[in-house]
């Protein structure tokens, strides 16, 4: 086990570096000036010409690259044009909230996916099983950002029930942190909802064709017992891997639910920052990002043979 | 075991108590504000921000006039080139440093030199700095400078504590330390901005809450939904489509002034390969679409009548617009007629570059259909603000549609765009008369000089159109109506002094 | 298609696609999927001759009114018929969806079919760049693509396709890898069939079920994502309309004009229903397990 991880690090590292060149360059060839963004309404030529100096935007690009690799690994990300906060600080800051909203979008998820999944796995073929599925396609056949405005709509503007936008630390309150998250967390967890259900679907009608199943049911024991006690239970391993895999799909995804509802994020951040030019920002996030995700499938990988130990070293 | 009076007491004190509680005055923002240093400091929002954080040597009234602040009065040398001002005492920093005659000569020092300042094109009229004694401060100029003092009513006037400046240098924008009404407490980018009440703050009595939340929301829509739901006290930039709404609800206010800025159309008449075309070429066909354009009817069918339409650099209500060119009626017929003088009787195809917002693009839409009456063909073409500025500045454009915030003093808004080699001047206009119109406005602090400056360049301007203006924002506030005080400027700053929230 | 030259592909063939259109058939949210896939493919291909208004005709005097007999969906905020900018943006939608995934089949097959022929270090490269693809989150790849390209439609269509390609790419890496492993194939590599030939004989036919079921179901992702990006002012510019641009100017009249929202959304969960559940339906009619 140990060498099959050494060895995903180890092919991890050419991918991460491969990345950071992408996400360099792609910015950099970027049309627009950051130096004419940060210069705002003043233009003193002089100041532009320092400026542009300071952050190195003078060298050529590989020279900025390598020079940006150079602090990355002593730890500095950079700062932020637009506002002269250190990259990683602003890292710090915004993980938390995304984290807490890729969170409770999970558990939404996980709500309505696995009891749907499982239910529509026993009651395959029946009309049960086709409206679960429309359903559950639904929920990710709608677009995140227009259910966001229409439920900001109903919600807030004509019920007020809850509020609009913005975050509150789930340390300094608590009960009205969730209160703000649960609608983007809503909105995000209706997406992969679906994904969830199909995969416990099909997770289930595996498990439910195995001898035990049969056996258990021969034995007389109640359906939902086994259903619940011997089915679902066999049919987690391929769901937890899943979910690993979705939760780092949704650190990066909360892009649109953040600019929709206004919540201080990752997603958030970076979208501002592509369109400010704000290059520092950008690279540090698409890195945390990048990072997140290859060690969430090595996590699921993990998970999976953790979990599953017939499977063997390949 | 309590007996009801007790418990009626008990909440009749739990009530008192709420009364006296902290008020938090919370504001929502249309953008996130950047750095938060005075002398880096770029946006408008950001200064939003200062008004209640930074007080600066002068303030101005609502009718633009210049007030003590931080200076309680000043004077002007018989030849223009000096000014001595007298500065107030018993003001201190947030961080306890006193305001002196050497404080103000460190932040001059610093908005001129420090590398990184935005401030060095507004005061490059200062050649010296003399502390004359410890609340007495003289400055001299290289020529007489009218714009002096309403940049001092600016981010170049904004005093910050020479302790904390000289600690943190550049980084002072994490931990802003000034001497206004609040105190920086903490900042999440994007999230909020806290400042809390400043005790020893020289006018003290006049501010009557306890802290300030600054909240950037960018959705108008959700902006004021969460002023409705009670989450914001007041609101900025409330869109002008909204104004119906909020004036049919009974718990909210609105308060509004038109901006000292502008909305046009800039056509690139001389900078770079750009403006090798008929457009650029033929003030005709210039005169000819600004003919073509309706300024009311976008005024009612984009602004909901908000607005005010415009032909001039300052707003209709600006002592500095000239009445002899009244916004003009549209005239299809004569912007038919001046085409067909060109030369493009058949009509004619050009290019505008507008920023992929769906206001500015709707406006601009607008102007599309007015046009094509006339015979001009415009095809819009929509870029992300980053790219559309640099290419502006570039001269890769035919004609972009921008606007300008607007500055107290009228050189602001026409100076830097209109001589030639001016820091903003992206239509790349050049004329020696106008040059020298525009710096006699500049260099003479008597007002009618100034006006019949003025009003000489507009003659040429408006035959010329290198811009061709079309509407002035309106600032529109909207308030809790528990929120008592408010008073609107044409600055569009929030100004919390004698602003209360009644419980 | 070459694959019918070949007498097994021949003789299995139509067995396959008898018990392909019965599987179909008996899936009524395939049925569901495929009905709504093809109304608005209708809809968007009639655009030129159905009676609507023009879509770019402006009316001052119509501005942002509510739906009534003369604009069946209401006008927008400079006065057009929201009904015909609807159909009209169909025709961008589902462009959108179709033309970004077919750059994405286009580039990322021939790629993966490489890395899973050739092995070595071909495979090596090309698995380490689309996994960095793959690593970049979708969206933000797109955004910054877009935002490189400039905004028009075209241009996002290049962005969506692009960010969509590592998924194509892994696809058909994985299938080629499993269709190399066959008897037959190894026996015709044996008989000395160029890898040309091969290629187009056996690996492209077996691959490709399951890269229709994957396209089918991209083109649904890819039309949301067009929506999003022209929801951030990156897609189809003014004045054409796309359901995702007509979103964008939506949400700023949400109280005094909820039907400009509400149209174009639905529009878009509608259509992306259809490609989702026609997938889907695809998915479990082609899939050779027979549950």
């Amino acid at each position: 086990m140990l060498a099959f991880i050494g060895r995903r690090i180890l092919i991890a590292i050419p991918t991460i570096i491969l990345i950071s060149i992408f996400v360099f360059t792609l910015q950099h060839l970027l049309p627009g000036d950051p130096i004419l963004v940060l210069a705002g309404e003043e233009r003193d030529p002089e100041v532009l010409e320092f400026l542009r100096e300071k952050y190195r935007l003078n060298d050529p690009i590989p020279i900025q690259y390598l020079a940006w690799v150079g602090n990355a690994l002593q730890g500095d990300l950079g700062i932020s044009f637009r506002t002269n906060q250190p990259v990683l600080e602003l890292i710090g800051e915004k993980l938390p909230v995304t984290l807490q909203l890729a969170t409770m979008a999970l558990i939404i998820a996980m709500v309505i996916g696995i009891p749907a999944g499982v239910l529509s796995a026993y009651k395959k073929g029946t009309w049960i099983d086709w409206v679960a599925n429309v359903v559950a396609l639904s929920g990710l056949s709608v677009p995140n950002f227009w259910l966001g405005i229409m439920m900001i709509l109903l919600v807030s503007v004509k019920l007020g029930w809850l509020p609009a936008s913005g975050y509150q630390p789930f340390a300094e309150d608590p009960l009205q942190s969730i209160k703000t998250m649960l609608m983007p967390a809503f909105v995000l967890g209706t997406a992969i909802a679906a994904t969830l259900m199909r995969h416990t679907r099909s997770a289930m009608l595996s498990v439910l064709k195995s001898d035990y199943i049969r056996t258990a049911r021969a034995k007389g024991l109640a359906e939902h017992v086994v259903l619940i006690k011997h089915a679902l239970r066999n049919a987690l391993v391929p769901i937890v891997t899943v979910t690993t895999l979705i939760f780092g799909e949704l650190l990066a995804g909360a892009v649109l639910t953040e600019q929709i509802f206004t919540i201080p994020g990752f997603g958030k951040l970076v979208v501002d920052a592509v369109f400010n030019r704000d290059y520092a920002v950008v690279q540090g996030i698409v890195l945390c990002t990048g990072v997140a995700f290859i060690f969430m499938n090595l996590l699921a990988d993990v998970a999976y043979r953790v979990l599953n130990p017939r499977m063997g070293d390949k | 075991m309590l007996k009801p009076r007790h418990i009626a007491l008990a909440l009749a004190f739990g009530l008192a108590a709420t009364a006296v509680q902290a008020q938090d005055m919370r504001i929502g923002l249309q953008e996130d504000p950047d750095v938060l240093d005075p002398d880096q400091s770029r946006t408008f929002v950001g200064r939003i921000v200062y008004a209640s954080m930074c007080d600066k040597l002068v303030d101005i009234t609502p009718g633009l006039e210049i007030i003590p602040q931080l200076a309680t009065g000043w004077e002007w040398s018989d030849d223009g080139l000096t000014l001595t001002m007298t500065l107030r005492e018993g003001v201190t920093f947030h961080d306890g440093t006193a305001f002196n005659a050497e404080a103000v000569a460190a932040n001059i020092d610093r908005s001129q030199n420090l590398p990184e300042s935005r401030r060095k094109s507004e005061l490059s009229s200062i050649t010296g700095v003399e502390v004359v004694d410890e609340y007495a401060i003289s400055f001299s100029l290289d020529a007489p400078d009218a714009t002096l003092l309403a940049q001092f009513a600016d981010r170049s006037g904004m005093m910050l504590s020479p302790t904390a400046f000289g600690e943190a240098g550049i980084d002072f924008g994490l931990k802003p330390v000034c001497s206004g009404p609040f105190s920086f407490v903490e900042r999440i980018q994007q999230d909020r901005i806290v400042l809390e009440r400043f005790d020893d703050y020289w006018n003290a009595d006049a501010i009557n809450v306890d802290s300030v939340t600054f909240l950037p929301i960018p959705d108008t829509t959700v902006r004021l939904a969460n002023l409705r739901a009670g989450d914001l006290n007041m609101l900025e930039r409330l869109a002008a489509t909204d104004v119906a709404s909020v004036q049919g609800d009974d718990g909210l206010t609105m308060e509004q002034a038109v901006s000292l800025g502008y909305q046009g159309i800039t056509i690139n008449v001389g900078n770079g390969a750009g403006a090798d075309n008929p457009l650029g070429q033929d003030a005709r066909i210039r005169q000819a679409l600004s003919l073509a354009i309706d300024r009311n009817v976008i005024n009612q069918v984009v602004f909901e009548g908000a607005f005010a339409p415009g032909n001039q650099p300052f707003p209709p209500t600006s002592p500095w617009y000239n009445d002899a060119y009244p916004v003009p009626e549209r005239d299809v017929e004569a912007a038919r007629a001046l085409l067909a003088e060109a030369g493009f009787a058949d009509g004619i195809n050009i290019t505008v570059q507008v920023a992929n917002n769906p206001v500015q693009q709707q406006m601009m839409q607008v102007v599309q259909a007015m046009a094509s009456e006339a015979g001009i063909n415009i095809e819009l073409q929509a870029k992300e603000f980053a790219t559309l500025l640099a290419d502006q500045s570039a001269g890769e454009y035919q004609a972009s549609q921008v606007g300008w915030s607007g500055r107290v003093d009228p050189d602001g808004n026409i100076h830097q765009f209109m001589t030639t080699g001016g820091g903003i001047n992206d239509s790349g206009y050049s004329n020696p008369e106008v040059d020298r119109l525009l710096n006699e406005a500049r260099t003479s602090t008597d007002t009618e000089v100034r006006v019949a400056s003025y009003n000489a360049a507009r003659d040429i301007l408006i035959e010329d159109l290198p811009i061709i203006y079309l509407y002035h924002v309106t600032w529109i506030w909207a308030l809790d109506d528990a929120v008592q005080g408010f008073v609107p400027y044409p600055d569009g700053m929030i100004r919390l002094e004698g602003v209360t929230i009644n419980e | 298609m070459s694959a019918l030259a070949d007498p097994q592909a021949v003789a299995t063939l139509p067995k396959k696609q008898s018990r392909f259109w019965k599987k179909m058939r008996a899936n009524p949210a395939a049925l569901l999927g495929g009905a709504l896939v093809l109304f608005f493919v209708a809809v968007a291909a009639l655009a030129p001759v159905l009676p609507i208004a023009d879509p770019i005709a402006t009316d001052w005097g119509a501005v942002r009114q509510a739906p009534s007999a003369a604009h069946l969906f209401g006008t927008d905020e400079i006065g057009r018929d929201v009904l015909s900018r609807m159909v009209w943006g169909a025709q961008a939608s589902l462009l959108a969806g179709v033309v970004s995934v077919a750059i994405a089949v286009c580039l990322g097959v021939p790629l993966g079919v490489m890395a899973g022929y050739m092995g070595g270090w071909t495979d090596a490269a090309i698995s380490r760049v689309t996994e960095a693809l793959l690593a970049a989150p979708f969206l933000i790849l797109a955004i910054a693509l877009a935002a490189f390209l400039g905004p028009s439609l075209t241009n996002a269509m290049i962005a969506i396709g692009l960010s969509a390609m590592p998924i194509f790419i892994r696809l058909s890496r994985a299938q080629t890898m499993v269709v190399m492993t066959e008897d037959y194939v190894e026996s015709a590599r044996a008989v000395g069939l160029k890898p040309l030939a091969l290629v187009s004989r056996y690996i492209l036919p077996n691959i490709f079920p399951p890269i229709l079921v994957q396209a089918t179901l991209t083109i649904a992702t890819a039309i949301i994502a067009e929506a999003s990006l022209s929801f951030l002012g990156l897609g189809q510019q003014p004045p054409t309309p796309s359901w995702g641009s007509m979103l964008n100017v939506a949400k700023n009249f949400l109280e005094q004009a909820p039907w400009m929202a509400l149209y174009p959304g639905a529009g878009i969960f509608l259509v992306v229903l259809g490609f989702n559940l026609l997938g889907d339906g695809l998915r479990d009619a082609l899939d050779p397990r027979d549950h």
